[in-house]
């Protein structure tokens, strides 16, 4: 593995009694691409939301390039900007056109001029192929194109790693691929990835490794191929033997 | 009746409730903003602060505050608005210090229509705005209150046109508006009807389209999601 980009150490939350991150100790090198799975209520999406402290933990450490994630204030939201994250509602900014959504941050955050930005933004919007929507609205958009513009928002911010929270679960099945296409590509462009998905075929495509989570710990972590053929523990065969024989 | 538009200054009354609604309402929406983000506010301390000022203020008579501007504060406490030495400034005093008493009442009924605004952003919205690196500052001015305040123009339609007809409470402490006017001529005219109808006519005639004017623009502006 190359050097570790996010490192969380002893990790612990709970939700009231509910202790949702248990002994979480996971090590992300630079282009690494980490696959999150495991049943609902197993702890991923809020494992996810940690990293960049959308949610909070109540003990342990989360280092991202280093650094440690700092308390709320001017120094998480500079960390927050190198952190892109790619949620499972979108999230788009829905008073703003598609090109103002994406350059937003790289405007008031990189205090980037205002053309450059532009410029920079319908690139990436090629890129997502969404450029010829830029001057609508998100409501305009349809699920696929509206979660592929939440991936050139945090693309524009030049992020060092990506976090994706569920981002094909809220989509139609036909639009499932074209998110999934774009992010295979980022995937191969050697951006460090770290996906919460139930996309086995994502899984198999483009991680490096599969993390299996269940009741808040991590049970397995293996590559793709090894896990999906041949998982270890008994929680983690269950789980694919549910979700796999459909 | 023609005696009566003769007589008086009807036209320069209700210019007066204009003149103290457009002010008010500027005031109203400064004080009711920073209140709407207090009580919104990760702090505690802003939030109570926000809370307890909506509370005092939106459950006191407006009669109450203003007397207390007038009586209170410009009186008994000698807090001039205008220059005393001027020969206007008992009613500059009286208007100025109608406009701050409207102000600061109204603003805890626009505190709560931008904190109803606020309600109709999804968190999500917040997040996103945190997590591509927006200061809790630059996410309320940015992406929380333009929606919030898209989600509250109806509202803040049914606040603009109360206090248009609240401007006549100004009247207590001498400020010539439009209903001040109105008691006047009754006292002086016999035509009480009539003049009743004129000056209720008078404020339906600045009300009704502002109701109109806030309807079509919360559905204009609305926030499509």
């Amino acid at each position: 593995m190359t050097e570790p980009l996010v490192v969380l150490k002893d990790v612990q939350k709970h939700f009231g009694d509910l202790h949702v991150l248990k002994d979480i100790n996971l090590e992300i090198g630079k282009g690494e691409v980490v696959v999150v799975i495991g049943p609902s209520g197993s702890g991923k999406s809020t494992l996810c939301r940690a990293i960049n402290r959308l949610e909070t933990i109540e003990s342990g450490t989360i280092t991202i390039d280093g650094k440690t994630l700092p308390e709320e204030g001017k120094a998480l939201a500079q960390l927050r900007a190198d952190v892109g994250m790619v949620f499972q509602s979108f999230n788009l900014f829905a008073h703003k056109t598609i090109l103002d959504n994406v350059t937003l941050g790289p405007i008031k955050v990189r205090k980037v001029k205002k053309a450059d930005a532009e410029k920079r933004a319908m690139e990436l919007l090629e890129r997502v192929g969404v450029a010829h929507q830029a001057q609508k609205f998100p409501a305009q958009l349809s699920g696929g194109q509206q979660q592929r513009v939440a991936i050139a928002r945090s693309l524009a911010m030049d992020p060092k790693v990506m976090l994706f929270d569920e981002p094909t679960s809220a989509l139609d099945p036909e639009m499932i691929n074209e998110v999934l296409d774009v992010m295979v590509n980022l995937a191969k462009e050697g951006m460090t990835m770290i996906v919460v998905t139930h996309e086995m075929g994502f899984a198999r495509k483009a991680a490096n490794r599969v993390v299996f989570m269940a009741d808040g710990q991590i049970v397995e972590e293996n590559t793709p191929e090894e896990f999906f053929t041949n998982p270890q523990s008994d929680r983690a065969k269950d789980f694919l033997g549910k979700i796999l024989t459909h | 009746m023609g005696e009566i538009l003769r007589d008086y200054d009807v036209l320069g009354a209700f210019w007066m409730t204009i003149y103290l609604t457009f002010f008010s309402a500027i005031g109203a929406l400064v004080i009711g903003t920073i209140l709407a983000v207090m009580r919104v506010s990760p702090v505690s301390v802003l939030r109570a602060a926000g809370t307890a000022y909506v509370n005092v203020i939106r459950n006191t008579p407006l009669t109450l505050i203003l007397v207390f501007c007038s009586l209170g504060v410009l009186y008994i406490l000698e807090i001039n608005l205008a220059d005393p030495q001027s020969p206007t400034s008992i009613r500059d005093n009286a208007i100025r210090w109608a406009i701050v008493g409207l102000s600061v009442y109204h603003a805890a009924f626009v505190c709560e229509a931008l904190r109803s605004g606020v309600n109709t952003v999804p968190l999500g919205q917040a997040e996103a705005a945190r997590a591509i690196g927006l200061t809790f500052g630059q996410s309320l001015t940015q992406v929380i209150m333009p929606q919030a305040f898209r989600g509250a123009i109806a509202p803040l339609g049914s606040v603009l046109i109360a206090l248009t007809k609240n401007t006549t409470v100004a009247s207590i402490i001498g400020v010539a508006e439009a209903s001040g006017l109105m008691k006047e001529i009754m006292e002086n005219e016999t035509a009480s009807f009539a003049v009743f109808l004129l000056f209720a006519l008078g404020f339906v005639i600045l009300t009704l389209p502002t109701g109109m004017l806030f309807t079509w623009m919360s559905q204009r502006l609305a926030v499509k999601r």
